[in-house]
C-alpha cells in the first residue's frame, strides 16, 4: 500500500505550480492515494526484461532544417496577453 | 427529413443539380442549433456571421471539380486551434482566448476542401473526462435522453452530429474520447493510427496518445472526412510519413473469409448484458456475411487503465505547464508576486479533474517515484502493444464493445474518479498500442440508449477497419435511427 502524506501533496502542488487550499489537500491526499494504490496493480507484472515504450511508432529523432520563415508577428503574439507593455509581456516584479 | 440525413455523395449531387445551396446547408445547421442546443449544450462558440458569408462565396464559386466535402457544415472540438475563432479547450484558463493566432493543420486541410466551420464544440476540460461533466462551462446532454451524459471527452462533437446540428465533426481521442461518446450518442467515430493525423494545433493532453479523428453518421462519410485530414506534416515531429490509401476503395470489398478476434477480456464480467448481447448479435451478422470469429486473449488488458492514467497524467502535467497567465489566457486578479501569480492563475483557471491529473502526473514524475510509476507504466505499455501485435499475426481485426455500458445518468459517476477511469478499459488499450479503432452503432438498450461496436485494426490499416464497419452497417439499420428532440415528431 502506497501511503501519501499531506506534506507530500503540498510538495507536489508546489512542483506543479498549483495554489492549493487546506480542503483540497485533504481531498487530494485521499484521491491520489486511491489512484496510486490502484496503480500498484502493475507490480504484479515482472517487467525487468521489458523495454519501455515511449512511442508506438519507431521514429528516431526527426529533424528539419532550422530556417527562418514567416510566422506570428510581435504584435499578434502580444494580442492575447493578460498584460503587456512596450512590445513585451509584463509580469509581476521578481526583484524587490 | 433533414438535409443532414443525406450522405455526402447525395449532398454533392444536390448541390451540383442546384436543388440546394451551401447557404441552405449552413442555414439548416444554425436553425437546428437554435432549435435544440439549449437542450444539448454542444456548442461553446458559434461562427455564424463568418460561416454565412463563406457560404455565399462558396455558392458563387461552385465548380464541377469541387471536393466531396464542399460547403458541408462541420463542428470542431474546442481543443483544436482555429485562427480568429475562440478556442478554450472548455477551460476557464483559456476563457478569453478569443483571437487564436493560427490554424491547426487539420483546419488548414479542411479549408482546402471548403468545409464550413459552424462553431466550436464543448468537451471535458482539456479532454480529461468521459462524461462532459468536466467542461469548465456547461454540460453537454445526450440527444437520445437529456438526463444522460453524451460521453467524453468529445461529447459535444458526438452529440452535435447525433442531434443533427452539424453534418459531421472532428474530435480527439487520447483514451477513448472519440469512440466512447460516438458509442453513447449512436454515431460513427474513428480514432486513427497514432501519427496518421497531424497533432499540430491540437492542444496537447498526452502527446504520445492524442489523435484527432472524424465523427459522422455513416461509415462511408467517416472515411471521406478522414481522407481530408491525414498526411505527413513537418510541423508535427511524430507525424508518420506513410503512403495514404484511398479509404473509399475499402467499400468495394466484402468481408468473406475475414478473420475476427474477440478478446475474452472484452466480454468479461462488468460488461452490461445488453451490450454483450448486441455485440454477439453483431458477430452473428459477420458470420452470415462470410467472416469467422474466434475468442482470443489480450492478457494485459486489466493493466491498461492503471498504465494509462500514469502515462497520460504524467504527459499532461508537462503539457499543461504552459498555462501560466503570462502570454495568453487568464491571469489571477490577485496582486501577488511572480511565483504566486503562476500558482493562483492555475488554481483559479483549472477545474478539479485537471488539477487531479496534474497532481498525479507530477507525483509520478517526481524524484524517487519516476521508476516505480512512470517507467513501470511505459514497460507495461510495451506488453499491451505486444498483445495486439501477436493477435494481428493471425487475425484481421479485433472486435468488442466500445464501452462496457450505455450512457450514464448525469451525476451518476462524477464523485468517484476511479470507477469512471475503469470504465474506459475497452478503449484505452487501443491508444496505448497506437492502433486504429472505430465505434459504430450496433443496437439500443431497453431504455433506448445506443450501443457501440468497436472494431480495432492494425497500424495504418484504417481501410480494413472501414471495410469491416461498412459491411455491418450496410447489413443493419441501427445508424438510420434518430433521436427525438425539440419539435421533432
Amino acid at each position: 500500500m502506497a501511503d501519501i502524506s499531506k506534506e507530500q501533496v503540498k510538495h507536489v502542488a508546489n512542483l506543479a505550480r498549483l495554489a492549493i487550499t487546506d480542503e483540497e489537500v485533504e481531498r487530494m491526499t485521499k484521491q491520489l492515494a486511491d489512484i496510486i494504490n490502484y496503480a500498484e496493480l502493475l507490480n504484479e507484472l515482472d517487467t525487468d526484461n521489458v523495454k519501455p515504450t515511449t512511442h508506438v511508432l519507431d521514429l528516431k529523432n526527426v529533424m528539419r532544417k532550422d530556417e527562418p520563415r514567416e510566422w506570428i508577428s510581435k504584435e499578434d503574439a502580444l494580442k492575447n496577453a493578460p498584460d503587456q507593455k512596450d512590445g513585451q509581456f509584463r509580469v509581476p516584479s521578481i526583484l524587490e | 427529413m433533414s438535409l443532414f440525413d443525406y450522405t455526402l455523395k447525395e449532398l454533392q449531387e444536390k448541390l451540383h443539380n442546384k436543388e440546394i445551396t451551401v447557404s441552405d446547408l449552413v442555414e439548416a445547421s444554425y436553425n437546428r442549433i437554435n432549435e435544440v442546443d439549449d437542450e444539448i449544450q454542444a456548442f461553446l462558440t458559434l461562427n455564424e456571421e463568418e460561416a454565412k458569408q463563406q457560404a455565399k462565396q462558396l455558392d458563387e464559386q461552385l465548380g464541377s471539380d469541387a471536393s466531396i466535402l464542399y460547403g458541408v457544415p462541420i463542428g470542431i472540438k474546442d481543443n483544436i486551434v482555429t485562427k480568429g475563432l475562440r478556442t478554450t479547450a472548455a477551460s476557464q484558463i483559456l476563457e478569453n482566448l478569443n483571437d487564436p493566432l493560427y490554424d491547426a493543420t487539420v483546419i488548414e486541410k479542411l479549408k482546402d476542401e471548403k468545409t464550413v466551420t459552424i462553431g466550436k464544440l464543448n468537451m471535458d476540460e482539456f479532454a480529461m473526462g468521459s462524461t462532459n461533466e468536466n467542461s469548465g462551462f456547461k454540460k453537454v446532454r445526450n440527444p437520445w435522453n437529456t438526463d444522460y451524459v453524451p460521453g467524453g471527452s468529445s461529447g459535444g462533437s458526438a452529440a452535435a452530429v447525433a442531434a443533427g446540428e452539424v453534418f459531421f465533426s472532428l474530435g480527439s481521442d487520447t483514451g477513448g474520447s472519440i469512440r466512447q461518446p460516438a458509442s453513447f450518442c449512436g454515431v460513427v467515430g474513428l480514432k486513427p493510427t497514432y501519427g496518421l493525423v497531424s497533432r499540430f494545433g491540437l492542444i496537447a493532453f498526452a502527446s504520445s496518445l492524442d489523435q484527432i479523428g472524424p465523427i459522422t453518421r455513416t461509415v462511408e462519410d467517416n472515411a471521406h472526412l478522414l481522407q481530408a485530414i491525414v498526411g505527413h506534416d513537418k510541423m508535427d515531429s511524430t507525424s508518420a510519413n506513410v503512403e495514404i490509401p484511398q479509404y473509399a476503395d475499402a467499400f468495394k470489398q466484402d468481408v468473406k473469409g475475414l478473420r475476427i478476434a474477440v478478446p475474452k477480456e472484452y466480454l468479461a464480467e462488468g460488461v452490461d448484458p445488453e451490450v454483450k448481447e448486441a455485440v454477439l448479435a453483431a458477430l452473428k451478422q459477420y458470420e452470415e456475411l462470410g467472416a469467422t470469429w474466434e475468442e482470443v486473449s489480450l492478457p494485459h488488458s486489466k493493466y491498461a487503465v492503471a498504465a494509462y492514467y500514469l502515462l497520460s497524467s504524467s504527459e499532461a502535467s508537462a503539457n499543461l505547464a504552459r498555462f501560466d497567465g503570462v502570454r495568453y489566457g487568464v491571469r489571477t486578479e490577485k496582486r501577488v508576486d511572480m511565483l504566486d501569480m503562476f500558482k493562483q492563475s492555475r488554481a483559479e483557471g483549472f477545474g478539479d479533474e485537471v488539477k487531479r491529473r496534474i497532481m498525479l502526473g507530477t507525483f509520478a514524475l517526481s524524484s524517487g517515484y519516476y521508476d516505480a510509476y512512470y517507467k513501470k507504466a511505459q514497460k507495461v505499455r510495451t506488453l499491451i502493444k505486444n498483445d495486439f501485435e501477436k493477435i494481428f499475426e493471425d487475425y484481421d481485426v479485433v472486435i468488442g464493445p466500445t464501452s462496457p455500458t450505455t450512457a450514464y445518468k448525469i451525476g451518476e459517476k462524477i464523485d468517484d474518479p476511479l470507477t469512471m477511469y475503469v470504465d474506459d478499459i475497452l478503449t484505452i488499450p487501443v491508444n496505448l498500442a497506437g492502433v486504429p479503432g472505430i465505434s459504430v452503432p450496433c443496437g439500443f438498450s431497453k431504455e433506448g440508449l445506443p450501443i457501440g461496436l468497436q472494431i480495432i485494426g492494425k497500424h495504418f490499416d484504417e481501410s480494413t477497419v472501414y471495410r469491416v464497419a461498412y459491411a455491418f452497417e450496410q447489413a443493419t439499420d441501427h445508424h438510420k435511427k434518430r433521436p427525438t428532440l425539440g419539435g421533432d415528431k
